[in-house]
């Protein structure tokens, strides 16, 4: 059995368990098989789906980490830290703020497809992985830019507080049709970057030799950078923005299953879930009057992790 | 004989300044040429164009009968193996599935081969001398080390031309001659171009070689025939002669 596919199944042990705590555990303990209309309430219609939910944010956010990561030979790259989660917040922002909710995941799909797109092209030839992150740095503070723009000249001030909430990022009240929503982007990403993984493999020479090899290094772009902004933009559309799953869940993996950047990708959407999924749980029973967000609290364990993988490297003189 | 590679007039140009300017050579199966000049003479590109890596402005490249740049990258990687310059382990994998990704052409994926895959991959390994590294991390090995891990890519390609960027720069000289002794080897059933600095070991394993300068080939043939003094000065700007020792040829400069 491959190191990708034992750590795979550990991690498929981790979120079931993950899940089925998150159906007991909350502010009410409550006996998940009880038979009262309440606990039926409770648990299959609150819990569950804000699990799943939980599960499918973390997985999209996982696996488009560790694609991009792939694509542009960097492990500092995530939706988040690149910019594609902002920009999916700005779509969704826009289409909410001026009506059209409806439209808010096709938006935030389309945006955070455009910023994947700037993204790839301005940091395809980025000398390591610390440049990369300060051109997604640009693009992040843009997106906040014009985020706070469209909150500005909504013509509906009432819904500001809400919109504001929503760009911190949580799963809190989502219903089965978010669970739908957020894992049909999921699936649809995770069959583009399926195509794309025989081409991460071959980026592990370098732009130059991959493409020496065979590699269709066009195709491949194309592909990670949908399917990323599916997963992203699917991901954000039902949570907000919630940052650095994409680069915790492929740190985490590669101790496990190694470093080949296609053996990488369903274990790291396997571990972001889990992450998720056990942060939401951790939100959910911590002692505070009004819920922490749980991208707020993915941020404030995420930026420092972030700060000091990014130490690391830069200490090694930005090797992988 | 067939050629493998054949050149007619190719010119280069990047930024809108000439790189290659009208080089013409042919390279047939069982041959071993070498692109010889001081640093930004023009061979990197060359190779590049050659193998339809980098677009031409003017003349053409064949590479087996075919124009390179209109071959899909899989038809042009089952033909020609090329080895950059620096060549790049950007994840930290297993020399050996480093060596592997040289089957990718062939349909494999690193870490699942077939018999055939893993034959291949093998006898690259062998053929540089890692067996005993295969299964360590590529930046756990010396600089050495992972120069012949990167050859070993290109050999398990198992193509008919190896094209080559300065496959001994940064070797001792054991090490340089070993990668001679590989291309030699590969020179019996396929074609090597590669380029180098290494004036003697071109003269010593090359049947042609190209010295060039700013672009231009200035001299081409034979090493003795092509390495006159008029031309290696004129090449590199200082005195230079090939000079017969026992049954080696060795290059001399003096200031």
């Amino acid at each position: 059995m491959s190191a990708s596919l034992r750590t795979s199944l550990a991690l498929i042990a981790l979120s079931i368990a993950a899940l089925a705590a998150a159906l007991w555990l909350g502010p009410v303990a409550v006996d998940p098989f009880a038979n009262d209309a309440a606990t039926r309430t409770i648990v299959w219609d609150i819990r569950l789906p804000r699990a799943l939910t939980a599960w499918i944010v973390g997985a999209a956010l996982g696996l488009a980490g560790a694609a991009l990561q792939g694509l542009l030979r960097n492990p500092l790259a995530d939706a988040g830290v690149l910019g594609l989660s902002g920009f999916a917040a700005l779509g969704a922002v826009i289409a909410f703020a001026f009506g059209f909710a409806m439209l808010a995941p096709l938006m935030a799909i389309a945006f955070a497809a455009a910023a994947a797109l700037i993204v790839t092209m301005l940091g395809w030839r980025a000398r390591g992985p610390a440049s990369l992150a300060l051109i997604g740095v640009g693009l992040s503070s843009f997106a906040g830019g014009l985020i706070a723009l469209a909150l500005n000249l909504a013509p509906n001030p009432g819904a500001l507080a809400d919109l504001v909430n929503w760009t911190l990022g949580s799963v809190e009240g989502r219903s089965m049709n978010d669970v739908m929503l957020a894992g049909a982007c999921l699936v649809l990403g995770a069959i583009l970057i399926a195509f794309a993984a025989r081409g991460l493999q071959a980026l592990t020479l370098g732009e130059e030799a991959a493409a020496a090899i065979g590699a269709n290094l066009s195709n491949t772009g194309t592909l990670v950078i949908l399917g990323a902004a599916a997963c992203t933009g699917g991901a954000t559309a039902v949570a907000g923005v919630i940052g650095f799953v994409g680069i915790a869940a492929p740190h985490l993996v590669r101790a496990l299953a190694g470093h080949d950047p296609a053996r990488l990708l369903w274990p790291s959407a396997l571990a972001g879930g889990a992450l998720l999924v056990c942060a939401d749980i951790a939100v959910r029973l911590l002692p505070t009057d009004s819920e922490l967000k749980l991208g707020v609290a993915a941020a404030l364990i995420g930026g420092p992790v972030f700060a000091l993988i990014a130490a690391r490297l830069a200490a090694r003189g930005g090797d992988a | 004989m067939s050629a493998l590679l054949e050149l007619g007039a190719v010119s280069v140009s990047l930024g809108g300044r000439s790189v290659v300017a009208g080089a013409s050579f042919s390279l047939a199966s069982g041959q071993i040429v070498a692109l010889l000049g001081p640093n930004g003479a023009g061979k990197t590109t060359l190779i590049r164009a050659a193998l339809g890596l980098t677009p031409i402005d003017s003349g053409a490249s064949r590479l087996i009968g075919d124009d390179p740049s209109r071959l899909s990258p899989r038809e042009r990687a089952l033909r020609a193996a090329y080895l950059p310059q620096r060549p790049q382990a950007i994840w930290p994998v297993s020399v050996e599935n480093l060596v592997a990704l040289g089957r990718f052409a062939h349909g494999a994926a690193p870490d699942r081969l077939s018999p055939r895959d893993q034959a291949a991959v093998d006898v690259a390994i062998d053929a540089c001398a890692l067996t005993s590294l295969r299964a360590r991390s590529m930046n756990e090995i010396s600089g050495g080390e992972k120069a012949r891990a990167h050859l070993a890519r290109a050999l398990a390609q198992q193509a008919p031309l190896l094209a080559l960027d300065e496959p001994t720069a940064g070797l001792d000289p054991a090490q340089a001659l070993a990668v001679a002794a590989i291309l030699r080897k590969h020179a019996e059933q396929g074609g090597v171009l590669f380029s180098t600095h290494d004036v003697t070991l071109a003269a010593n394993c090359a049947d042609q070689v190209l010295l060039m300068r700013e672009g231009k080939v200035i001299a081409q043939g034979a090493p003795r025939e092509a390495l006159t003094s008029v031309a290696l000065r004129e090449a590199y700007g200082v005195s230079g002669s090939i000079e017969q020792i026992g049954g080696t040829l060795t290059a001399i400069f003096r200031a």
